[in-house]
């Protein structure tokens, strides 16, 4: 047993279901008990999908368990045949019927569907999310993928985007058209919006870009062996590994290496004066393995930090990790356990965390500024503008990210050192703009915060009128939420004093909300 | 004061036919009461016995509640515990010793069953009763499941509490029990309300801390908040206690009769109930009526999620003029819901459990003008036109009694508003996603 509070991955169904809702007319049976449906809410609240995944769940209960659960799930396999009329489907266990053993691939395969149904071992108790994705791809790739004709011009296929992918909409806009550039077409990209019919043409292109070696390195493997089509290792990643991908895709298509860099800011922003301050930031690089051994070059070469620590969650990378970190100097870090990772970070002390979202919350913690460069995500890392990190825009991209919470932490850091200073004072309010004029002796804690809930008041004459809050209102006050706090005294005392009151009670209080209440 | 609203519809709802469906569920399971619950009990640490996946619901589940140091945990099971059993009981033992020297300032430690700790039948009983002894008198381990092949959503409040009963204390005196977990400020309000009418001594069921100790017997009259705690409700009664049977304190209606219910109890009139709750009825109304001039003539449509669907299809249809078209419910105990299903006009399907695809087509075939549902069937509502309400929001909101009423109707009024306001309409390939 492991004791654990903060999970970097989720199981290996959950990597299974990011391939399912980045393909179409894919659908995917899942033998899982009632409340594994909250995986759902991933795809339709932080990614803000406008469907639901393609997945069917058999909802099984306890009175359920016994034969009945192996009925359910052909049920559920026919029901979702006849409603969704899939080209393609897969099949597979979550790990509670993984305990139950009733084998979906051997059922779904007795019920003579008219497609292929693919049936996926998926271990839950040994492997992760990003295992059940590459695994997914690779056996739809495996039972699909034919070999075919190669197309006249040279074509790529992008591999390994996913539903649920840190940026994977806007890399593959990106990658694209670095490759459209250079005269390259894609032939098919999966799976994010392929369909299985897609899958099947896979062998006419000449060249797979393998874009995330984390969900797409099996199939890449497999059809370079059995379709003989080579993969592209470069992960263009920072204005460095956007040019050597522009060679090595040249050499096997054997085309003219043409990167247009017009459009690329990074290397003469980097260049630039203001960015000196820059110099010997020490950073600490944590995350997927593919994005750090990218932002690691980036952060050391194109920004010019020192990178004090590195490491990845997922130990399907740490060798390539491992040997990366002995050219930095340093030791790598492979864990899944966040307090390894504070404790490293704690010791390292950097000025700048690169990480996940829970690394942003190491650094707010221990005070550290911290831009996200990989998944785990939330909703505010798939903004709705364009922000790829592969490619020309996506090295742009990179830039502000990593120089905008050091901007802010120098400001912080200036507002600090100047506390004591009469503009910046405390009680000076955070603008010079507005009326704000509160004599230092008031003192307090922190702009913004009042100091004492019972303040003057001028009413719309400009007499002053004094209004006290009784201490069981004030009590009361503070059950409000603090963000709502402010809103709510504000709007009690403009109450009362509206009703010429000159006490608020715990019924004044609530006669005010009740009259705000919208 | 009730005189306002519709009186009772003849027949009610109590005898109408409900539509029982299984087949897929878009629920939640037990484990996600653990995210409220442990804000309430404050020296109770939850220890899921799961797997990866249940660590990874309650991590989706809590948001940024994660990053607060939360006094909830997943001993995720290895493939090494499943060889075998004599295993794992060591393995808890050690995991559990090593969460409380960690956390000294734990005295209830809840190990929660999940589906994979029931499948392959851990006894977390035992476990509880061994750890129990072995860290006696500092901490007392208790055991619940919150297993999705048992539970649903709000059903693990039901389960934890239900969990808690026999080992409280026993009492003969005449006390009240409010049972369920509410928000601070709310009980606040229910307390003080409740001393003002003349009731009393009154205790909470759950406490905010162990040493918060209360009996239970013959004595104790049972009141509840919350219509999803029927165990809860068995457990105390197999203790002697006595239900006090009334609708839920929603709106300004349920919580007058929730309070006059009790005040018959205990012997006090229904006029000293209107005398002190006059002025917070008057401003829920008012506060209600804002909200209800949109909501008036809507057609709601409820999917099954925390079984206060039922009390909040009455709150919305009697105080706001909402007409209900479907109220889903997972589960419906019949005896807890009678004096609700009592105040339910005729009319709405009444469904009992889910098969999700179904449910979906009966939808969109109502076109209704709000739904309330879960998050992840929500926003795939909203791209097909439909205004949606996600109902999590229901449980974690202070949402009971008169100065919450106006909130409520808030709620739902919210949606509707935010349609008529935006003049930006989606355009299609915009939201595609993909």
């Amino acid at each position: 047993m492991k004791l654990s509070v903060w999970t970097y991955e989720g199981p290996p169904h959950v990597g299974a279901m990011r391939v399912a809702t980045a393909m179409t007319g894919l659908h995917y049976v899942l033998h899982a008990p009632q409340g594994d449906t909250y995986a759902d809410l991933l795809f339709t609240m932080i990614e803000r999908r406008n469907h639901r995944p393609p997945v069917t769940y058999t909802t099984f209960q306890a009175r359920d368990l016994g034969s009945d659960t192996a009925d359910l799930f052909r049920t559920a396999c026919e029901e979702a045949y006849a409603r969704f009329r899939p080209q393609a489907m897969i099949v597979g266990a979550s790990c509670t019927a993984e305990l139950i053993q009733d084998d979906p691939g051997g059922m779904a395969a007795t019920i003579g569907l008219p497609v292929p149904v693919i049936p996926l071992e998926l271990p839950s108790y040994q492997r992760k999310e990003n295992f059940g994705a590459d695994e997914t791809l690779y056996q739809i790739i495996r039972t699909l993928a034919k070999p075919c004709e190669r197309t006249e011009a040279p074509t790529v296929n992008l591999i390994g985007p996913t539903a649920l992918g840190f940026r994977h909409r806007d890399d593959i806009t990106e990658v694209t058209r670095l490759l459209s550039e250079m005269g390259v077409a894609v032939n098919v990209c999966a799976p994010y919006g392929a369909s299985p019919e897609d899958i099947t043409r896979l062998g006419a292109a000449h060249l797979n870009v393998l874009m995330y070696p984390e969900t797409g390195e099996s199939a890449c493997r497999w059809m370079e062996c059995e379709l003989g089509l080579p993969f592209t290792r470069v992960v263009p990643i920072g204005a460095g590994a956007t040019r050597d991908f522009v060679a090595e895709v040249a050499q096997h298509l054997d085309v003219e290496p043409r990167l247009d860099e017009e459009r690329l800011r990074l290397p003469w922003y980097s260049v630039s004066v203001d960015s000196t301050y820059l110099t010997g930031k020490r950073v600490f690089v944590f995350g997927d393995g593919t994005h750090v051994a990218a932002m690691a070059r980036v952060a050391r070469d194109e920004m010019g930090f020192e990178v004090v620590g590195l490491g990845c969650y997922n130990r399907e990378m740490a060798r390539p990790i491992r040997v990366l970190a002995k050219d930095y100097g340093v030791t790598a870090l492979i864990t899944d356990d966040y307090l390894e990772v504070e404790a490293a970070i704690e010791a390292a002390s950097p000025e700048l965390i690169l990480g996940t979202q829970m690394e942003r919350h190491i650094g707010k913690r221990l005070g550290i500024p911290c831009a996200v460069i990989s998944a785990p995500v939330h909703v505010q890392d798939f903004p709705a503008r364009y922000a790829p990190v592969m490619g020309i825009e996506g090295a742009n991209v990179l830039f502000d990210t990593l120089v905008h919470p050091l901007v802010m932490g120098l400001e912080e850091h200036l507002l600090t050192m100047f506390r004591e200073d009469f503009e910046f004072h405390d009680a000076a309010g955070p603008s010079h703009h507005g009326t704000a004029n509160a004599s230092p002796e008031e003192g307090g804690s922190a702009p913004q915060t009042p100091r004492d809930i019972s303040v003057k008041k001028r009413d719309n004459v400009g007499a002053a009128v004094e209004v006290v809050w009784l201490p069981a209102a004030e009590q009361e006050l503070k059950k409000i939420p603090f963000f709502v706090r402010g809103k709510a005294r504000r709007n009690t005392e403009a109450f009362a004093a509206s009703r010429g009151e000159t006490e608020i009670g715990v019924e004044t209080l609530y006669e005010a909300k009740a009259h705000y209440a919208r | 004061m009730t005189d306002r609203f519709a009186p009772p519809a003849t027949a009610g709802c109590r005898t109408a036919p409900v539509l029982k469906e299984r087949g897929q569920h878009e629920v939640f399971c037990g484990l996600t009461g653990i995210i409220w619950l442990h804000r309430k009990m404050q020296d109770a640490f939850f220890l899921v016995v799961g797997s990866r996946t249940c660590a990874h619901l309650l991590q989706s589940a809590a948001g940024v509640m994660i990053f607060a140091e939360p006094r909830f945990a997943t001993a995720i099971l290895e493939e090494t515990d499943l060889a075998g059993l004599a295993d794992a009981q060591d393995e808890l033992d050690r995991v559990a010793s090593e969460l409380l020297a960690r956390r000294p300032d734990i005295r209830q430690l809840f190990l929660v069953g999940s589906c994979p700790s029931e499948v392959i039948k851990l006894d977390l009983a035992k476990a509880a009763e061994r750890l129990s002894a072995a860290h006696a008198p500092n901490v007392r381990v208790l055991n619940y499941s919150g297993s999705g092949i048992e539970t649903t959503f709000t059903q693990g409040e039901d389960a934890c509490l239900a969990a808690m009963v026999p080992s409280l204390p026993e009492a003969t005196a005449e006390e009240l029990l409010i049972v369920g977990a509410l928000p601070d400020v709310v009980e606040a309000q229910a307390l003080d309300l409740l001393e003002r009418i003349g009731v009393g001594p009154v205790r909470v069921l759950p406490a905010p801390r162990a040493s918060d100790q209360f009996g239970v017997g013959p004595g104790t009259r049972i009141a509840l908040v919350q219509p999803f705690l029927g165990d809860t409700l068995a457990a105390l009664e197999r203790r002697g206690a006595c239900h006090i049977a009334a609708p839920l304190p929603f709106g300004e209606e349920g919580t007058t009769l929730w309070l006059k219910a009790i005040a018959a109890e205990f012997g006090i009139a229904p006029s000293v109930v209107d005398t002190v709750t006059e002025a917070p009825r008057a401003r829920a109304r008012k506060a209600v009526a804002q909200a209800a001039d949109i909501l008036r003539g809507k057609r709601i449509f409820l999917f099954p999620d925390s079984q206060l669907e039922i009390p909040l299809a009455r709150f919305l249809t009697r105080e706001c003029g909402m007409e209900a078209v479907e109220i889903g419910t997972p589960f419906l105990h019949r005896r807890i819901m009678a004096p609700e299903l009592d105040l339910l006009a005729e009319g709405p399907v009444i469904s009992e459990g889910q098969d999700v695809d179904k449910q979906l087509a009966r939808l969109r075939a109502a076109r209704p003008d709000l739904t309330v549902c879960g998050l992840g069937l929500a926003n795939p509502l909203e791209a097909e036109g439909l205004t949606t309400k996600w109902a999590i929001e229901l449980v974690f909101t202070p949402v009971h009694f008169y100065e919450q009423a106006g909130d409520l109707a808030g709620l739902f009024s919210r949606p509707l508003r935010r349609r008529d306001t935006l003049k930006v309409g989606p355009h299609d390939a915009a939201l595609a996603s993909s």
